[in-house]
């Protein structure tokens, strides 16, 4: 590792939870940026949002419990999690429906944020 | 400029890999650095020293392989998602006692964390596939 010179990273998950091993990989890569110590930020766009359901149970399919994975996030400090806002009005979901300590981000946010990080790792 | 890529589809489906192929060989005839190719997910196949192309299709491993030598770019292969698909070094395939290594010697299997230490160092990482 080279610890200098941080650089903030942006993961964007646009994939719903459980029907391609990229969305668990995508917060994996958060996690491990997290450990290392570096700025990290997650931006729940598209189907993406699907990811901050509460209730899940994934018992049926035998696939680990994702809601359970983002539930340890402020143990690593991985604090900074927004949510496009227009994805949750499609699936009917309101902000206050999510557990998390979320950011909803209109399109002017989150071209903003997208402008913010040094690198934008799009899953 | 230094560059790094995430390679996230498989070299079997889709332009993924082949347009990062394409891409990484651009980024160093325009006078850039590419860093490191970090492969991830599916997009870990491109490693798969076993797989056969069909006659009239390109060998994606050699191309990448070939790539990696000539250029002396890292190829790094995750290792969970690598060992959940059957990509093995030789010292992995003694770990987990598999008959054989399955992964082209140009490739390395290693963690997450140099995926976070390519984005340390350049200045720009460009995903593919997703």
């Amino acid at each position: 590792m080279t610890p200098s010179n941080n650089r903030s990273l942006l993961v964007i998950v646009r994939h719903s939870p459980y029907g391609s091993s990229l969305a668990r990989t995508s917060l994996e890569v958060a996690l491990s940026s997290a450990t290392f110590e570096q700025a990290v930020a997650l931006l729940f766009m598209g189907d993406g949002v699907l990811h901050l359901l509460p209730d899940q149970d994934s018992s049926g399919i035998e696939a680990r419990n994702i809601a359970k994975l983002i539930a340890s996030f402020p143990l690593y400090e991985l604090d900074n999690l927004y949510v496009d806002e227009a994805a949750l009005s499609q699936y009917g979901l309101a902000l206050s429906d999510l557990p998390q300590n979320l950011q909803a981000v209109d399109d002017e946010a989150m071209h903003e944020l997208l402008c913010q990080h040094d690198h934008c790792l799009g899953f | 400029m230094i560059y790094s890529l995430l390679v996230l589809s498989s070299p079997c489906s889709g332009q993924g890999s082949g347009t990062a192929l394409r891409f990484a060989e651009s980024v160093i005839n325009r006078g850039h650095q590419i860093h490191r190719v970090f492969f991830l997910d599916e997009g870990t196949l491109a490693g798969a020293v076993s797989m056969v192309s069909p006659q009239d299709e390109s060998d994606s491993v050699q191309l990448w392989a070939d790539f990696g030598t000539q250029h002396t770019v890292e190829l790094i292969l995750c290792v969970s998602s690598a060992l959940r698909r059957g990509l093995l070094d030789s010292s992995e395939a003694t770990r987990y006692e598999k008959t054989a290594a399955t992964i082209h010697p140009v490739f390395e299997i290693s963690g997450l964390g140099q995926l976070v230490d390519a984005a340390l160092v350049s200045d720009r990482m460009i995903t593919f596939g997703g």
